[in-house]
């Protein structure tokens, strides 16, 4: 299929919205992505046709709701490239799905034990640990990160040892671009024993993952930053880490039996399932994991490139713009300042002008300090972007500086 | 002026902006112009942290009156803030307690206010009460 920007921004009716009577431009991916109609449609077709809870009724619907959740789950399998659908563990999002990784750990870290993680790391890869640490009296190293957006490979490999229990690092930074050489990283960790948590929020919906090619033992994304609803979540683990793994949180779905005196746990994914699941939330994910499947990730990751290379071009033409993480492997995602102008100076004009971007620390607080700056304008794209946006957005740059100036 | 003649002659002086370029240039121009909170204040005491710009208010009576300064370091929230220490700057801990300020709603500067924005103006506006009531108490003992 060719690439049709027209039709697929036909496909996302927000598109159209305007924003002080101008039109709006969403350069806001990397906080969350629109939703296609058909997304937006398979969530009215469940309430509307089928809503029951899963796992338990006799019933016609209960049947149809629990079928069409585990299908669910083997699509999200399928899309990623698990070995079993049980890896598949459905939860709120990636912050949960980390959460769950890093408090079932609770009880395979002892003191004096290493927990590894970046500097780049977004707050929700990176309290969850800091928490574990405190809790078990373990250390928390912190790989640290080279000026243009790269982590220092040199002191990575230094800092793997038997001593560290996990190493919990992004697969896309949600500041910097920078997509990390994982698979690469994966396998050194692996030469010391080390489990790898993978957090992916910033790259599902970007290019390619394959977690069997990956050979992560943990892999974490949410629904939403991936054209899909909010407040859905896949956490894949290897079947025997999964296994491994003590339960986080407890209730119905997740046992298999109860009596006063004991209860004993359901298998894998279920045991990490507490409570009745967003069974309309995996619908629409999968609604969303289709989307992308249809225009095929190599081509939405060549249209972003190509974005962001017209995007980054363009923005080095302004005067005093400093762009944050220009790493050669990137993905479409610009941090900038520009002189000493405050971030949040331009992102308010900018928005007047019907442009949304991000402004502040991106909840990467440590990442922020590391540069010395009080943090960044983020364009981030997606794959209904387009040039004449782009376009667009640097003339109302242009505009807010000059105003500023 | 009481604080509310000031408020309503600011009111009035932004029904002159038709178009919002004209309003934010005129922040952009307060917030360079306002009167900074001296340097030996703008401590981690007297910071007001917002997610995004920070704000530093500094009060303190001068005859029977609050007078405030600040500073912040993004200028359209600077503007702002010279926009509200304008109206209850220079005026007593009663009437500032009781002040109003839903005059900021008037200019059309709401969404400046809204705890989403993460700004620091409404933590602002919460401290400004609250010096004005602490000096009150200070007065009445």
């Amino acid at each position: 299929m060719g690439f049709n920007i027209d039709k697929i921004r036909a496909d996302f009716p927000i598109l159209k919205r305007k924003v002080y009577g101008k039109q709006l431009v969403y350069f806001d991916n990397g906080a969350t992505t629109h939703k296609p109609q058909q997304v937006i449609d398979s969530i009215v077709d469940y309430y509307s046709n089928f809503n029951s809870n899963v796992h338990r009724g006799v019933h016609k619907l209960s049947v149809e709701a629990t079928t069409a959740f585990e299908d669910s789950r083997k699509y999200v399998a399928h899309f990623i490239n698990a070995e079993d659908d049980r890896e598949i563990v459905f939860t709120r999002g990636a912050t949960e799905s980390i959460n769950l990784v890093a408090n079932s750990f609770l009880s395979l870290i002892n003191k004096g034990d290493e927990v590894l993680i970046t500097s780049i790391e977004h707050h929700s890869n990176l309290v969850p640990w800091q928490q574990l640490c405190e809790k078990k009296n373990a250390k928390l190293k912190v790989v640290p990160v080279s000026d243009d957006g790269n982590l220092d490979m040199e002191f990575l490999d230094n800092m793997l040892s038997e001593k560290v229990k996990i190493f919990a690092l992004s697969h896309i930074s949600n500041v910097l671009g920078t997509i990390n050489p994982i698979k690469e990283i994966i396998a050194k960790a692996h030469k010391f024993g080390i489990p790898v948590l993978i957090d992916g929020a910033q790259a599902i919906a970007h290019l390619k993952v394959d977690v069997q090619d990956l050979d992560c033992e943990f892999y974490c994304f949410s629904a939403h930053k991936a054209y899909g609803p909010m407040g859905f979540g896949v956490l894949y683990g290897k079947k025997e880490w999964l296994t491994r793994l003590q339960p986080y949180q407890y209730g119905g779905e997740m046992i298999s039996s109860v009596s006063l005196d004991k209860t004993t746990f359901n298998e894998i994914p279920y045991k990490f399932e507490a409570g009745t699941p967003n069974v309309s939330g995996a619908l629409a994910t999968v609604a969303a994991l289709k989307y992308i499947k249809n225009i095929g990730i190599d081509n939405i990751a060549k249209y972003e490139d190509d974005l962001l290379e017209y995007a980054t071009e363009k923005l080095l033409e302004i005067d005093k713009m400093r762009i944050i993480g220009t790493s050669s492997e990137k993905t479409a995602v610009i941090s900038f300042l520009v002189g000493d102008i405050h971030p949040y100076d331009i992102g308010t004009l900018l928005d007047q002008m019907g442009v949304a971007v991000r402004t502040g620390n991106h909840c990467a607080q440590p990442l922020i300090d590391n540069y010395c700056i009080p943090g960044t304008i983020r364009a981030s794209f997606a794959v209904y972007n387009s040039k004449e946006e782009v376009d667009y957005f640097i003339e109302a740059l242009k505009k807010s500086l000059a105003m500023l100036a | 002026m009481t604080i509310e003649e000031k408020a309503n002659s600011l009111v009035e002086e932004f029904q002159m902006f038709d178009e919002w370029m004209d309003k934010y240039s005129y922040i952009i121009e307060l917030g360079k112009e306002m009167p900074l909170i001296d340097e030996k204040y703008k401590d981690p005491q007297h910071l007001i942290s917002g997610c995004q710009s920070r704000v530093w208010l500094y009060a303190e009576m001068k005859e029977g009156k609050i007078v405030f300064t600040a500073d912040s370091d993004a200028v359209i929230t600077k503007g702002i803030i010279s926009l509200l220490l304008r109206v209850v700057s220079n005026e007593t801990p009663k009437d500032i307690a009781n002040a109003d300020f839903s005059f900021i709603e008037e200019i059309g500067l709401k969404d400046h206010l809204s705890p989403t924005r993460a700004n620091g103006l409404v933590s602002m506006m919460k401290q400004i009460k609250l010096y004005a009531k602490a000096f009150q108490l200070k007065n009445s003992n």
